[in-house]
């Protein structure tokens, strides 16, 4: 909806970022989405996310499939270039995108429909090869553009609003993440930002493929007594396994929870993750204590959160091309072109 | 009567897929080129690793003559699965060559050709123990039988297994033991030489021998390609292999290691052709290769980087279809397909190398091309090129060339306030500007996207801003025309009433048609077709004559429904001459065809008219 223009004011005593730079700065045009909608408090908290990450916008390139979750890039970093792709393929565009400049701030915003269903094989081969972004599934369980259907990640036995009962089994795309290799996998809930921000941050700090699985209430479609994803059904059955905070590679290191119950995680740029651990026996660094976690939680009804995995020190895609450390968009014919005379060496050596 | 031919005959061996005969069947071919006679070989390969007939046919062509000919004159029979068939499609006066270790029953040869047994299998046996050296010498072993038969310089064959086994010395003496081996039999117990002769020319000059895929893939390097996303699919795998070696050889950083490119296999070819359209958007030259198939699954991707204006190359090496259809023969039938790719009104550009050399040429153009028209650009390559071995004129580069990297706004026109509107026609040609990701801090960032928007990029609905943007797409098609590779014309001695439009890998054939026509007093105006959309010179040949042939390798006369419907032509004007069989054309049929067509019409010939 072109007509939708925020207002260039804003108030002088804004807070500013380390780069001078207020909330607006990191924000985008008007949500088109319902009100009360858990997506547009994920794109909040995208907007905090990169404001106290000190991130400089037009660093970012924000990549989305089709859907409602896809439509949000709209909404947040108005300062930089964004790609709604096609639907289901915005971690194949990702991946090329990703090759062509290995500098910029990768961010992939997707829905439930756009990742589990149609999308399905290229989330799992972007999370294989380990293409250096941040993945978040904006997850409501419910086709919202097109009007309420059932989306693969529906539990088994959740209710529609119309009634219908889903009879198939559900993906869990964090499982699935954690399983594919992701070095950095959460889950949150749109409803807690304090759990949201400070994943998100580290997930965009993280070196690899991070996945967040955000479980985000449709209100239009898919928040009636009987929807698994509903604010109150996520609230009631919530099992965090821990609280986070972020404390980035640039600032100093002021972590205010008790000794003993915090874990700090440093990773690879020298950002620290500090883990308020709710429950004192997970450990982050598990890959497979944590599918373990995931499914005997499942089993229970429960819906675990926090940080899952993360492995501080993976590899991503780059690193197994060996491609040189100059974005590769930037190469011009000098370090690209072999020249006549490499070719008269060739035509010689076919002859 | 035997045949009696030096220099231009067709050679065919018959084997089985697997069984090592590939090499010796190349070693021949090159054998024949060292000694300065041109030759064409083409592989004819079943879809399947081990035990499947396979053919290898070599036209030897002192005329050069490179397209297929036809028939066969020396039959290489070494494949009893396909005896009959084998022995069935030897031209009459001409010969068969076979193992005769197993006694043969006469009544499966023939009276009219000559007939050459050697015991390969029996002298391999007393020869070696290893079975798999009994098997692979086996094939060296003809190949030296056939240098006396047809009295080729046996140096020449000597000199080429030294530089094949450049790397591994231990390998030369055996295998020039086995070409002994093989000659000295035949030079002792069969009646060498045959009517059929090699004798030493010098009809070859600097041409190179290589195969359109390996060609396209190197143009793909000088053309500053830097990333390459395929999915393995026949006869297109090939290019991408060729990349990943050409790169591994030119563009590794020689202090740091690190490689100057990237190639991924992704897990389809939507995922391919979508790591494509994501580096386009983000400033990188890239590229996939794939076939028919491939291309059916991109569709709506491709209608994306049409829509959204992404520069993109794909490398379409066609094969046989509709379906899965003939995997390993070759078609020109993915016309249509490509030039209208995706749902909504679409145009694509499409480039029709004829050679290696061309698709070298048009593969590094389209580089250029993509990023000028920020559009896909397909480069239509076939079986019959991109897996066979070529004579082909050197690949050339001029040091002096620059890449055209289109219309990019930098961050210092921003800076200083130049108007910035993705979609904005400012030089009228309906080619906008872009800006890469990241540019600047605050001006020249947009949002990419496969719904409607206006000239500044912002999403809408209206009819107004949509029919604007589409119109301005077709003027960029407009533009297209004078970027793509003009066609090439030869004309007749005299003007004449017909003409005829071709492309691909039909251009030897066509060559040799058209002197077979000529031989028979028929002369018409030839026009190969390089590029589309249509350069004006195509529209001006139609309209210069009463009627166009218009040949190709489909039959739904692809081409020809792209004349018609892009320049208008009339239909009845415009005359489909198709062969889609999955074998390369040939100038027979060609010369047939037309002949055949014009004698229906009763056109006097022109030789009677002159007389």
């Amino acid at each position: 909806m072109t007509y939708i223009v925020k207002p260039r004011f804003h108030h002088p005593a804004l807070p500013k970022n380390a780069l001078g730079y207020t909330h607006r700065d990191y924000e985008g045009s008007v949500s088109t989405l319902c009100a009360g909608c858990g997506h547009d408090s994920i794109s909040a908290a995208i907007i905090q996310a990169c404001f106290e990450l000190n991130i400089e916008p037009h660093r970012v390139a924000k990549l989305s499939g089709i859907g409602c979750s896809s439509k949000t890039p709209t909404y947040f970093l108005g300062q930089s270039h964004g790609f709604n792709s096609v639907h289901g393929r915005m971690p194949s565009v990702m991946t090329g995108a990703n090759l062509a400049n290995r500098e910029l701030i990768y961010l992939g915003v997707s829905g439930d429909g756009d990742t589990a269903s149609i999308g399905l094989g290229q989330f799992a081969h972007l999370i294989r090869r380990g293409v250096n972004m941040t993945y978040i599934v904006e997850n409501n369980g419910v086709y919202g553009l097109t009007k309420g259907q059932f989306s693969a990640t529906a539990d088994r036995g959740s209710k529609s609003k119309r009634g219908a009962i889903n009879a198939d089994s559900s993906i869990d795309l964090v499982a699935m993440a954690l399983q594919l290799g992701a070095t950095f996998v959460g889950r949150s809930f749109s409803g807690d930002k304090k759990q949201l921000v400070p994943l998100i941050m580290a997930a965009i700090e993280h070196k690899g493929a991070a996945f967040l699985d955000v479980i985000s209430p449709c209100v239009a479609f898919n928040n009636h007594p009987g929807s698994t994803k509903s604010f109150d059904h996520v609230r009631e059955h919530n099992e965090a396994v821990n609280r986070l905070d972020f404390i980035s590679g640039r600032s100093p290191i002021a972590v205010d929870y008790e000794p003993g119950a915090v874990e700090i995680v440093e990773q690879h740029d020298g950002s620290k993750i500090a883990l308020r651990k709710l429950d004192g026996d997970y450990d982050v660094h598990d890959r497979r204590g944590a599918t373990n976690f995931l499914l005997e939680r499942a089993a229970a009804g429960e819906i675990v959160t926090g940080l899952l995995y993360v492995e501080p020190d993976g590899e991503e895609l780059h690193d197994n091309l060996k491609t040189v450390k100059k974005p590769l968009n930037t190469l011009g014919e000098r370090e690209l072109c072999p020249g006549s005379g490499a070719l008269d060496k060739f035509n010689a050596s076919l002859r | 009567m035997p045949i009696e031919s030096v220099n231009d005959f067709v050679v065919r061996f018959a084997n089985v897929n697997g069984s090592g005969s590939a090499s010796a069947n190349e070693l021949f071919a090159r054998s024949v080129l060292r000694m300065g006679v041109p030759v064409s070989p083409r592989n004819i390969f079943p879809s399947n690793i081990q035990g499947l007939p396979t053919w290898y046919e070599v036209r030897v062509t002192e005329a050069d003559h490179l397209g297929a000919r036809g028939g066969v004159d020396l039959m290489v029979a070494m494949n009893p699965q396909t005896w009959d068939k084998d022995v069935a499609s030897i031209e009459p006066g001409g010969y068969l060559f076979y193992d005769s270790t197993k006694p043969m029953p006469p009544s499966r040869f023939r009276a009219d050709i000559t007939v050459i047994g050697m015991p390969l299998t029996e002298i391999c046996n007393r020869e070696y123990s290893d079975p798999r050296q009994r098997q692979l010498f086996k094939n060296i072993i003809y190949v030296g039988a056939l240098s006396a038969l047809l009295n080729m310089d046996v140096n020449e064959i000597e000199k080429l297994i030294g530089e094949q086994f450049k790397s591994k010395e231990k390998l030369i003496a055996p295998n020039i033991h086995a070409l002994h081996l093989g000659r000295d039999f035949a030079l002792q117990n069969l009646k060498c030489p045959i009517g059929l002769q090699v004798r030493r020319a010098d009809k070859v000059g600097d041409r190179i021998f290589i195969e359109g895929n390996s060609a396209s893939a190197l143009g793909a390097v000088y053309g500053g390609a830097t990333v390459c996303a395929w999915y393995p699919i026949t006869p297109s795998s090939s290019l991408a292999e060729a990349f990943s070696r050409h790169c591994a050889r030119l563009r590794v950083d020689p202090e740091t290691k690190e490689n100057r490119f990237a190639i991924v296999q992704a897990e389809d070819e939507i995922a391919a052709v979508g790591m494509v359209i994501g580096a386009g958007w983000n400033g990188a030259r890239a590229f996939t290769a794939t076939s028919g198939p491939g291309i059916s699954l991109m569709q709506e991707f491709l209608g994306l980087a049409y829509f959204a204006e992404i520069p993109s190359v794909i490398i379409d090496v066609q094969r046989g279809g509709p379906s899965t259809g003939m995997p390993t023969r070759t078609q020109q039938s993915d016309l249509l397909l490509c030039a209208y790719a995706s749902h909504g009104d679409t145009k694509h550009v499409m480039l029709f190398p004829e050679d290696p050399a061309e698709a070298f040429d048009f593969t590094a153009l389209s580089f250029d091309l993509a990023e000028r028209l920020q559009t896909p650009i397909f480069v239509m390559l076939d079986l019959d090129i991109g897996m066979n071995h070529r004579l082909s004129r050197p690949l050339a580069w001029d040091d002096a060339r620059r890449y055209d990297r289109g219309k990019v706004m930098t961050a210092a026109e921003l800076e200083a306030g130049k108007d910035f509107g993705r979609y904005l026609d400012v030089d009228n040609d309906g080619i906008p500007f872009r800006t890469y990701p990241g540019t600047h801090p605050t001006r020249g960032s947009f949002f990419t996207r496969g719904t409607s928007r206006d000239r500044y990029a912002r999403y809408t609905e209206e009819g107004g801003p949509y029919v604007d943007n589409m119109q301005r797409l077709l003027k960029k098609f407009e533009t297209a025309k004078g970027l793509v590779p003009r066609p090439v014309r030869r004309n007749a001695d005299k003007p004449g009433r017909f003409g005829i439009i071709y492309y691909g890998s039909t251009s030897p054939a066509m060559d040799e048609a058209h002197d077979m026509l000529i031989a028979q007093g028929i002369a018409l105006d030839l026009l190969r077709v390089r590029g589309f959309p249509f350069h004006h010179d195509v529209a001006e040949f139609a309209g210069a004559h009463d009627a166009v042939f218009v040949v190709e390798q489909n039959r739904d006369a692809q081409l020809r429904t792209l004349l018609v419907n892009e320049l208008n032509l009339d239909p009845a004007k415009i005359l489909p001459v198709l062969q889609f069989d999955g074998t390369p054309i040939t100038a027979r049929f060609i010369a047939r065809a037309i002949g055949d067509h014009l004698d229906s019409r009763k056109v006097v010939p022109l030789h009677k008219v002159v007389s």
